[in-house]
């Protein structure tokens, strides 16, 4: 599993692993899972009607990731959250069988995007996802402090003059970025575990902000990897293993802390 | 003594300060709103001078949060005007502290006390931002300033509601703001932690030199502390010395209800009905009673007990 033809494997689920975690730090911090729960499956229906139209997957996750969350987005400045969450979710599921149904690719294909496929990624997949890991890097880091605010004092960064609106939509759009990034890897139905297992794990451990984001890299990075190692072993789908994994670190996680705290 | 004057009639300037006139650092003017057919406030007028400590009393649904909001740039008023250091109010960050009634932050969130008060540094700069011993050292000093250092390191998600507000004080008064304005700091504390944070409040905003403007539904706590109070009811609001505006005519006129003022033991009764009036102030050994009966809806039955 250490082959030349596997190396792109490693470096995209690296990549990969890293957004997940330091996106997924403010999800959680946010108490925004059901939404990254919610934007893949935008991406899903995307990548579905991307081949109806003859355009890249890459370019259908992208738009539908970004398009269900700027929908989120505005539809819950003056409705419930959870029930514009909720019904973008079934839009898209309902967008993405259609899509499925008129199209002609055969079924494996369909079963990787919803499960994840490492070993059919091309070298082009890597030099896309390290610009699009870099510029969600680069966006961390310029927002940092006022997301941060945001995220834990909403009303006192309003008062200082950073937009809740302005905020949330670029939040949301971070959380279109990691998913466009992350759904061929680790497809859609279980890109959100990866979102939220290793931050939430993560911040059990520790009461730093700066060592919760690096655990939770350093936990999603072994989470993809194993994946990785125990999917080439086994031929089960990575998805399996990432979801697993991810909420096997949180259990332990919560289990040492309750352990520590004695 | 002037006696004051309620709003919209015209108020007569408060007294200087002790140490001279100093420059108004809010100013606010015929301020009025009407949300959902009502009127919340109806040309509220009043100015806070550096260093004061403005009680903001009101009873429940009486516009407290709506004119906090308007001061803090949160929410436009229909008319009048705001103006924080002679300068038209912004959506900038614009010298005022901001500590909110409450803040929900889940027990297990990474972020320490320390954290927290560090973002009130420059929480709204984008950009990344390296740490240093200037940083570090100024938010060690601010947490001591509010009597914090012992749970500097813990969770803020963890702490008490009293030990939530001395970090939400920190935060705010880190970027050395003109104004702090406090949203009903006490309601979710119980009475020696709402003392405590009183006090602390008023020392601090001393030392810096800032002015308070602090909501609350019962004057009592603050009546150690306060330089000015700002009465609001019936959308109205009359603003001065607690001696000239908590009398009994003044809130009669205010209400436009008969209002008795009591004061007891120190501590000031507020109580519909007109009938103890001429009571009051022998009230001694007497049974008080208000004329309950005569009370219309939504006035206050008794500030404090």
């Amino acid at each position: 599993m250490f082959a030349p033809f596997m190396q792109d494997t490693w470096i995209t689920a690296g990549i990969v692993a890293v957004i997940a975690a330091l996106v997924g730090f403010f999800v959680v911090l946010r108490a925004a899972a059901f939404t990254a729960h919610a934007v893949p499956n935008a991406a899903f229906a995307g990548a579905a009607g991307a081949g109806l139209v003859g355009v890249s997957s890459l370019v259908g996750l992208g738009v539908f990731s970004l398009g269900g969350a700027l929908l989120i987005g505005l539809l819950s400045r003056k409705g419930r959250h959870d029930a514009v969450t909720a019904l973008t979710v079934a839009l898209m599921l309902g967008l993405g069988a259609l899509f499925l149904s008129w199209s002609t690719e055969y079924a494996p294909e369909i079963y990787s995007l919803l499960f994840g496929e490492v070993l059919g990624l091309s070298s082009q997949d890597v030099t896309t996802t390290a610009i699009l890991g870099f510029a969600c890097v680069a966006v961390l880091a310029c927002v940092y402090r006022p997301l941060m605010l945001s995220s834990t004092l909403p009303e006192v960064a309003e008062a200082r003059g950073i937009r809740q609106v302005r905020i949330d939509l670029l939040f949301l759009t971070l959380v279109a970025l990691a998913t466009t990034t992350a759904v061929p890897v680790v497809g859609a139905l279980l890109m959100f575990t990866l979102m939220i297992g290793p931050p939430a794990a993560a911040r059990a451990l520790t009461r730093h902000p700066a060592p919760a984001l690096t655990l939770g890299v350093l936990l999603a990075l072994a989470t993809v990897w194993i994946a990785i190692a125990a999917s080439y072993q086994t031929d089960w789908p990575i998805g399996f293993f990432v979801g697993v994994i991810s909420a096997a670190w949180y259990l332990l996680a919560r289990a040492a802390a309750a352990v520590f705290r004695r | 003594m002037s006696a004051p004057v309620i709003s919209p009639m015209s108020l007569p300037a408060p007294g200087p300060a002790p140490d001279g006139p100093a420059r108004p650092v809010l100013e606010v003017e015929q301020v009025s709103i009407r949300l959902g057919g009502r009127q919340i406030l109806d040309r509220v007028g009043f100015t806070l001078r550096a260093g004061e400590f403005t009680g903001l009393i009101g009873s429940n649904g009486a516009g407290k949060t709506t004119l906090l909001r308007i001061v803090l740039g949160l929410r436009g008023a229909d008319g009048g005007s705001v103006r924080v250091g002679g300068k038209p109010l912004t959506r900038r960050a614009r010298g005022v502290g901001y500590v909110p009634q409450k803040i929900q932050i889940e027990h297990d969130a990474p972020l320490r006390a320390r954290d927290l008060v560090a973002l009130g540094l420059d929480g709204e700069r984008l950009g990344p931002r390296l740490p240093s011993r200037d940083r570090r050292d100024a938010v060690a000093r601010m947490l001591e300033a509010v009597d914090a250092t012992r749970f500097a390191d813990a969770r803020v998600g963890t702490l008490s509601g009293g030990e939530q507000q001395r970090v939400l004080i920190a935060h705010a008064l880190i970027a050395r703001p003109r104004l702090l304005v406090m949203d009903e700091p006490l309601a979710n504390l119980d009475l020696r932690a709402g003392q405590e944070i009183v006090e602390l409040t008023s020392r601090v905003a001393r030392e810096q030199g800032v002015a308070v403007l602090l909501s609350a539904h019962d004057i009592n706590p603050l009546l150690p502390v306060m330089d000015k109070v700002v009465y609001l009811a019936e959308g109205r609001a009359v603003h001065g010395r607690t001696d000239q505006v908590v009398r009994s005519e003044v809130l009669s006129e205010l209400y436009r209800h008969p209002i008795s003022v009591l004061r007891v033991d120190g501590r000031i009764l507020v109580v519909a009905g007109a009938t103890v009036r001429a009571e009051a102030f022998d009230a001694g050994e007497r049974d008080v009673r208000a004329d309950t009966a005569a009370r219309p809806a939504g006035l206050p039955e008794v500030h404090a007990g």
